[in-house]
């Protein structure tokens, strides 16, 4: 009887404890990501199963995070966040880390261990790049090109020095209006060692080198600034080869059919995830942490791999990783002979400058 | 926008104004004039005037007040924002003081005094995360300034921690928060703060202890402010920063160092054995930390950069820049402005000439048809008005591309060869079609609304009077329409001047405007300042433009309908 009676109290004290914390976390988030095929992957792969155990919570979805940084700084100033959670690139995450708009992480406290009983620290390794930041993927920026385009009699191009080969490859080439990545791939194909290009694009001569290398090309370039921009003039066939996102291409070829094909040759690593705006307060944090821990956890950046053909940041995420998808990973061992890893603190450093030079060039 | 032939002074009757002139007029003939209660005239049409004035004012005051709060406030924000500097002296502000006297030009680093302010400000800012934000700021101008300041956050914790070993090693008492406190702190203070909940009273400094410990006692307070409303902390309860230890050691090694107070005993000890600790210069711990501090390049950007309002940024969005050495053009593969700012001007008046000359002729059509057929045309004009301006973008760019419609067409009637397609986007050709598309119903409405009222007689009188059809349209017609052409040229250039959407799309690198420049900096690169002083060039060229267009044409001679 006395048994009993205590385990109810205990029972009951529990059930209240519990209903407390639930009653200190807000049921309203805002999720900021990028849209399109992407934004989908995070819908499906962790925010419906999170919805369903946890009914009484609304997610709003804002599809903002190309001006995340801007917007940040602006609600900071006006003293209002409206975020709860915000998709952001790595080098965007440094940027507001910096700012201090974005919240310090402990790591291994805030996010759920690995399967495999890693601690989250040792599980993401090096993609913690910035103390903000929670990575979610791995993706790629690389070459595709229309396969109707090859001249005949030449093989397919397959290196990253045929989009400087105009005459092997004639045809437009589309590249990014910005100097990151191309800088790189120039330097490159101008007979720069790959473990010195850095060194190289730190110097004024360096970087005069590789605006004289894509001075060759200039005239058939095409310059995107939106990542949608790529796809669709492979689509139409403006262009002969072009870089973008290695999940807009894989749409392209698996989901459009279109006749285009991956490079793959010096790819460039990036990564892309979460903070969470510095500033919040205590109810929404609680559900914020909450919902992340979730949805950072092995399984989750496992089933996202379902839906889009980017890598997961976490190391014990990849073998749960459907096998059709594996071939499309940009981590794969066959696409990964040659890469690159996004240099951030070289970026950090030189984009003002180097982009000065770079659109005055473009200019003229 | 008036008519000339109307305005307050032609009306007449009993306006108080025109009653106020009456009066003056009277006074200067005959002495005061009074009104029927006997005080001067004067007086109470003024006072009748005051409260006429007020009442109008309280009607527009709904305006007046969303103009100044949504329209006014933000451009004077934006004005004060393309000069304001004062991050460089809020983070830094021992620094920038001791670097007053520094002269870059001798080629020396500055003195060791300088560096001791650099790592308390540095110290101090890192706690309070600040230091990465001025790194950003101070890397526009000097490029690396970020990842420097960025590690040297990182290492400065380790720089004092050879002070605090130390002290700790001669007597474990420094180890303890309370110790600190009693030195340094009220002990009124100390006696309310004795176990309050945290944080506790506001920390108070002990009379005297300045003088003694002049350094100490700055960053001591520094420590307890930021423990109680950073950390939200008891000072008591809290070691303080190695900072606070290397300030103690450096009060302890100054000339003449005296002190009398709590913990005597404790600080004399110290005192006598200060002179043989193991030091490092304040220099050695920055070179060490990255080599960057070793050179006068970083010092002097934060000497120039030192001052709370800067000409920096102006000078920057005039491809100019701010040396040590006074003011400097840039080298000339990072010019661009200059460029962008031409070609916006140029742009948009080509695009001002385009409407004109594809608008004219359709809204002369409009005005001459039956109303019915002139309304059907007319849904036709604003039927772009009801499309999303990326749709219509769009458009242009499926039009206009290689393998567009239009290149398709020109191929499959023979007139260009399949493999010299024309290109007529991503380019300033490109830009400037699809921009006058989408401007031109701005150039076609005031000039239907100017047209429509001019009468058809006029035209039929001049050809009665034997002018031919070129003379009676030249010299009648045309001087008439003039209002509406000036009305669409300065909407449409207005709004072309700013545009950004389209020539980020369609523009390539040869069709790209000012604009997309300020929109790089305001989301991408977050040079705000920059991006203020663009702006402020853009409405100053605007403003002067306009001035030159009523000199010239004449305000007046604009006509919306």
């Amino acid at each position: 009887m006395k048994l009993t009676t205590t385990l109810l109290a205990s029972a009951a004290i529990v059930a209240g404890a519990g209903a407390v914390t639930a009653q200190d976390m807000a049921n309203e988030m805002t999720l900021v990501s990028w849209g399109g095929a992407y934004q989908n992957s995070q819908q499906k792969a962790y925010v419906e199963p999170y919805l369903e155990a946890n009914p009484d919570v609304t997610v709003t979805w804002d599809e903002s995070s190309n001006e995340a940084v801007a917007k940040l700084r602006a609600m900071n100033e006006a003293g209002n966040i409206t975020w709860d959670l915000v998709d952001v690139v790595a080098a965007d995450a440094i940027r507001l880390c910096d700012e201090g708009l974005a919240m310090e992480i402990d790591f291994n406290e805030m996010l759920a261990d690995g399967d495999d009983g890693s601690k989250a620290e040792d599980d993401f390794g090096e993609m913690l790049v910035s103390d903000c930041y929670i990575p979610q993927i791995v993706y790629s920026t690389t070459f595709g090109y229309r396969t109707d385009m090859v001249p005949e009699g030449v093989d397919a191009p397959s290196e990253i020095c045929d989009v400087f080969d105009t005459e092997t490859y004639p045809g437009k080439r589309a590249l990014e209006k910005r100097p990151i990545n191309n800088m790189e791939w120039a330097l490159l194909c101008d007979g720069v060692a790959k473990d010195e290009v850095y060194d190289v694009l730190a110097t004024p001569e360096g970087q005069e080198q590789a605006l004289a290398k894509l001075d060759t090309i200039k005239d058939d370039v095409i310059w995107w600034s939106a990542g949608a921009d790529t796809p669709q003039l492979l689509a139409d066939g403006e262009v002969f080869m072009g870089s973008t996102y290695n999940g807009r291409l894989y749409s392209v070829i698996e989901e459009q059919d279109q006749p285009v094909a991956m490079m793959w040759d010096a790819q460039v690593f990036d990564l892309d995830g979460w903070i969470i705006p510095e500033g919040l307060p205590e109810d929404r944090l609680a559900r914020v942490k909450d919902f992340v821990r979730f949805a950072t956890d092995t399984q989750r950046l496992a089933d996202q791999a379902k839906y889009i053909s980017y890598g997961p940041a976490r190391a014990s995420s990849a073998p749960a990783v459907p096998e059709e998808m594996k071939q499309h990973m940009p981590t794969d061992p066959a696409n990964a002979g040659n890469t690159f890893l996004y240099n951030y603190e070289f970026w950090a450093d030189y984009r003002d400058d180097i982009d000065a030079k770079f659109q005055s060039w473009l200019a003229q | 926008m008036t008519d000339r032939t109307t305005g307050p002074d032609q009306f007449t009757g009993a306006t108080p104004d025109n009653a106020l002139r009456d009066a003056d007029r009277a006074e200067a003939a005959s002495g005061p004039m009074l009104a029927a209660d006997g005080t001067p005239l004067k007086k109470s049409l003024n006072r009748a005037l005051r409260r006429q004035k007020m009442r109008a004012l309280m009607l527009i005051a709904p305006l007046l007040i969303f103009i100044l709060v949504a329209f006014i406030a933000p451009i004077a924000d934006m004005l004060f924002r393309s000069v304001e500097n004062q991050i460089v002296s809020e983070t830094l502000p021992r620094t920038v003081d001791s670097l007053e006297d520094w002269d870059h030009t001798t080629g020396d680093l500055p003195s060791e005094g300088t560096f001791r302010a650099l790592y308390v400000d540095m110290f101090i800012a890192a706690e309070k995360k600040e230091h990465t934000r001025l790194g950003t700021r101070l890397n526009y101008e000097q490029t690396g300034v970020s990842s420097l300041f960025r590690r040297t956050g990182r290492d400065v914790d380790d720089f004092g921690e050879l002070y605090e070993d130390q002290f700790n090693d001669l007597d474990a008492a420094w180890e303890d928060p309370m110790t600190w406190a009693r030195i340094l702190g009220d002990p009124d203070w100390i006696a309310e703060a004795e176990g309050a909940e945290a944080p506790g009273p506001d920390f108070v400094l002990r009379d005297g202890v300045e003088t003694a410990l002049p350094t100490t006692a700055e960053v001591y307070s520094a420590f307890a402010e930021f423990t109680q409303t950073e950390d939200e902390d008891n000072p008591l309860e809290e070691t303080p920063w190695t900072l606070v230890y290397t300030a103690l050691y450096w009060d302890l090694m100054r000339d003449g160092f005296a002190y009398s107070g709590p913990e005597s005993a404790l600080v004399t000890a110290a005192a006598e054995a200060a002179p043989g600790f193991e030091t490092v210069s304040m220099q050695e711990n920055f070179v060490e930390s990255d080599k960057d501090w070793g050179s006068t390049a970083v010092w002097s950007t934060i000497q120039t950069y030192a001052p709370e309002y800067t000409p920096g940024y102006f000078l920057n969005s005039v491809d100019a820049q701010l040396t040590p050495d006074g003011i400097e053009a840039r080298p000339e593969n990072e010019q661009i402005y200059g460029i962008l700012f031409k070609r916006t001007i140029f742009m948009s008046m080509t695009i001002t000439i385009s409407c004109i000359l594809l608008g004219y002729p359709v809204a002369w059509i409009l005005a001459n048809l039956p109303m019915r057929t002139a309304n059907l045309l007319m849904i036709l004009v604003l039927l772009p008005f009801w499309t999303s301006l990326l749709v219509r973008t769009s458009a242009w760019k499926v039009m206009l591309q290689q393998q567009g419609v239009i290149n398709d067409i020109l191929v499959w009637i023979g007139l260009v060869d399949d493999a010299n397609r024309l290109i007529m986007i991503n380019n300033q050709f490109g830009t400037i079609v699809a921009m006058t598309h989408i401007l031109l119903p701005f150039m076609i409405l005031p000039l239907y609304s100017v047209m429509a009222t001019i009468p058809p007689t006029y035209l039929r009188a001049a050809k009665s009077l034997g002018a031919n059809d070129w003379t009676a349209f030249w010299r009648v017609y045309f001087p008439q329409s003039v209002p509406g052409i000036g009305a669409g040229s300065i909407l449409v250039f207005i709004l072309a001047i700013g545009y950004y959407i389209t020539p980020e799309i369609v523009g390539g690198t040869t069709g790209t405007f000012i604009s997309n420049r300020i929109a790089y900096h305001i989301s991408s690169s977050l040079n705000w300042g920059l991006a203020a002083a663009l702006g402020s060039i853009l409405l100053a060229a605007v403003l002067i433009l306009y001035w030159a267009y009523d000199r010239i044409v004449g305000i007046d001679n604009v006509k919306l309908g």
